[in-house]
């Protein structure tokens, strides 16, 4: 019997697939596709204090081998994702993780209360990094003491285990990663997007309203492996790695680098089963390889 | 349900200077209908995203839909040298489509309700399986087209299935300027406007449309075509079901909205 399992601050995951956070909504439109039950976790769409209308469109442009996306964390607020999400993730055998954001320490801190009292949320995880908003999330995961100060408030303020999700658009990842374990964080998930642009030159127009957007797709997934790898050489909380993963190889080269959990992320756009194929394919692979145990993989290399 | 499945091409040919007409054998024909549309994916492993098409035909037997596109860039450049035989990965059916039983409510049992339908450009090609459908269901269609110019694809099949009318921007065929002024010209009364087309076309037909029911189809910028990914959304009148702060998803609240509940 071959163990996929892989545990990540106390709780376990029957295996380490999951998806990005703002690619799968809270699973309800995936699950047409995927049947949920499959997934270590359902990583749910950043949610705020109060609802968020996100930014003007054109939100979405296609790159050279991913996206930009400068959609501006559009979200219901925390009330309707209590309601209603979060009953819809009870009826799966998965763990959920929330996804958090906020424009200052308090709209975190407000949402992680929020949660505190809620069974079905199994671990929260803290956007710091996303590079779309005007207020909070990056400001938050660019500075490290800025870093250091909100997980320590959001420590303090829930007893349920908190990934710090950290941006690959600083200067030395591995000292965030630091930052964010010395300052309590459970477990760190990285790389968010990569902040890009791209402009029309037929209509000398940027091609997204905000101008600049996050880069996500297979071309990124090489600084994310390496990202992947410094930080979580860098420190002994467990790390989720992202950044391009379409296929169950694209996993296992994450978990090799040191990541204990993956999520497949823009390439859900693409291939609405690539969640489910990454589990078979990693199972598969541990299968012919010979491998007892996954954790065997992690930090292998 | 919703699937991404692999077709098999079964005809293509060019209809007007890089419009062209994409037959394709796949199970997304069994529950297709007038104005959803179908992810179609490049096999360029560079551009990953399925490319928005919608809906120009499903044919009798359930089994193939007809697709009919401009060149707007590598994909859909890519998809203009499909041949018979080739294989093509599409995601669908995406969207909601017309209302049928909405539209055929507008009327009363005396006289038969009066659909206008509006296509403009590449937003004809929907407007084909929609004239289709509402004539079946018993609904008397107007269908007014506009083009550039003289190479109106397209129009003769509208004539099967409605009264016809043409404008064209330069006046070559029908009347000249655009779909609305050949509604004046030609003084067409109806019960309600369906239609798709280019955003200041959509912006004055809301405003023409006075009370009447308009049925729009909208355009944006996708990523997941399936509501996930909150990439293309319009500003809405209400508040909306998903997030609450009256933006809907274009790919799975419409593409079709009634005019009057969009902000465009």
């Amino acid at each position: 019997m071959i163990n996929t399992q892989v545990t990540i601050a106390g709780v376990t995951f029957k295996n380490p697939v999951m998806e990005g956070s703002g690619t799968f909504g809270s699973g309800m439109e995936y699950s047409e596709f995927v049947d949920l039950n499959r997934l270590g976790a359902v990583v749910t769409k950043g949610v705020a204090n109060v609802p968020w209308p996100g930014n003007p469109t054109p939100r979405v442009c296609e790159v050279y081998g991913g996206m930009l996306n400068a959609i501006g964390l559009q979200n219901p607020g925390i009330e309707v994702f209590c309601e209603r999400d979060l009953p819809f993730l009870s009826k799966y055998d998965t763990k959920v993780i929330v996804n958090v954001c906020g424009r200052s320490v308090e709209d975190y801190v407000e949402v992680v209360e929020r949660l505190s009292d809620e069974p079905r949320a199994d671990m929260l995880e803290i956007n710091v990094s996303c590079p779309n908003v005007k207020e909070g999330a990056i400001a938050f995961g660019t500075d490290p003491a800025a870093l250091s100060n909100i997980t320590k408030e959001i420590k303090a303020h829930t007893k349920k285990p908190v990934i710090m999700k950290l941006t690959p658009n600083v200067t030395n990842i591995a000292e965030m990663a630091r930052v964010a374990e010395e300052a309590g964080a459970d477990a760190i998930s990285l790389i968010n997007t990569i902040t890009g642009m791209k402009i029309d030159i037929e209509r000398r127009r940027f091609a997204l309203a905000n101008k600049t957007g996050g880069m996500s797709g297979p071309a990124i997934k090489p600084i994310a492996v390496r990202m992947v790898y410094q930080a979580s050489h860098a420190v002994k909380i467990p790390v989720i790695g992202m950044g391009g993963i379409a296929t169950a190889e694209d996993a296992i080269e994450f978990m090799m680098a040191g990541a204990t959990a993956v999520s497949v992320g823009m390439m859900n756009f693409v291939n609405p089963y690539a969640t489910a194929e990454c589990v078979d394919g990693i199972e598969k692979f541990l299968e012919s390889h010979g491998i007892a145990d996954i954790n065997e993989l992690i930090g292998c290399v | 349900m919703k699937r991404k499945t692999v077709g098999k091409v079964l005809s293509q040919k060019c209809l007007a200077p890089g419009i062209y007409d994409l037959e394709i054998a796949t199970c997304l024909a069994s529950d297709a209908a007038a104005g959803q549309f179908v992810g179609v994916y490049t096999k360029d492993a560079s551009a990953l995203l399925p490319r928005p098409i919608s809906i120009c035909g499903v044919s009798d037997d359930r089994k193939s839909i007809r697709l009919v596109y401009r060149i707007a860039g590598k994909g859909t450049d890519e998809f203009s040298r499909l041949k018979e035989g080739d294989e093509v990965t599409l995601l669908g059916v995406l969207g909601n489509g017309y209302d049928l039983d909405k539209i055929k409510s507008l009327g009363n049992n005396d006289t038969p309700v009066r659909a206008l339908l509006l296509g403009g450009g590449i937003g004809v090609p929907p407007m084909l399986e929609l004239s289709r459908e509402l004539a079946a269901a018993g609904v008397k269609v107007i269908s007014v087209m506009g083009y550039r110019n003289s190479d109106t694809f397209l129009l003769d099949e509208f004539k099967k299935y409605s009264d016809t009318y043409v404008a064209s921007e330069d006046g070559s065929v029908g009347t000249k300027g655009n779909v609305l002024d050949a509604v004046r010209e030609n003084t067409i009364e109806f019960d309600c406007i369906c239609a798709c087309g280019p955003l200041p076309m959509l912006r004055a037909i809301k405003e023409f449309a006075g009370g009447k029911p308009a049925f729009i189809s909208l355009e944006e910028r996708m990523a997941c075509g399936v509501g996930a990914c909150l990439g293309c959304v319009v500003k809405t009148r209400d508040i909306d079901h998903h997030s609450h702060v009256n933006n809907a998803r274009i790919c799975t609240d419409g593409p079709v909205f009634e005019a009057s509940e969009v902000e465009i």
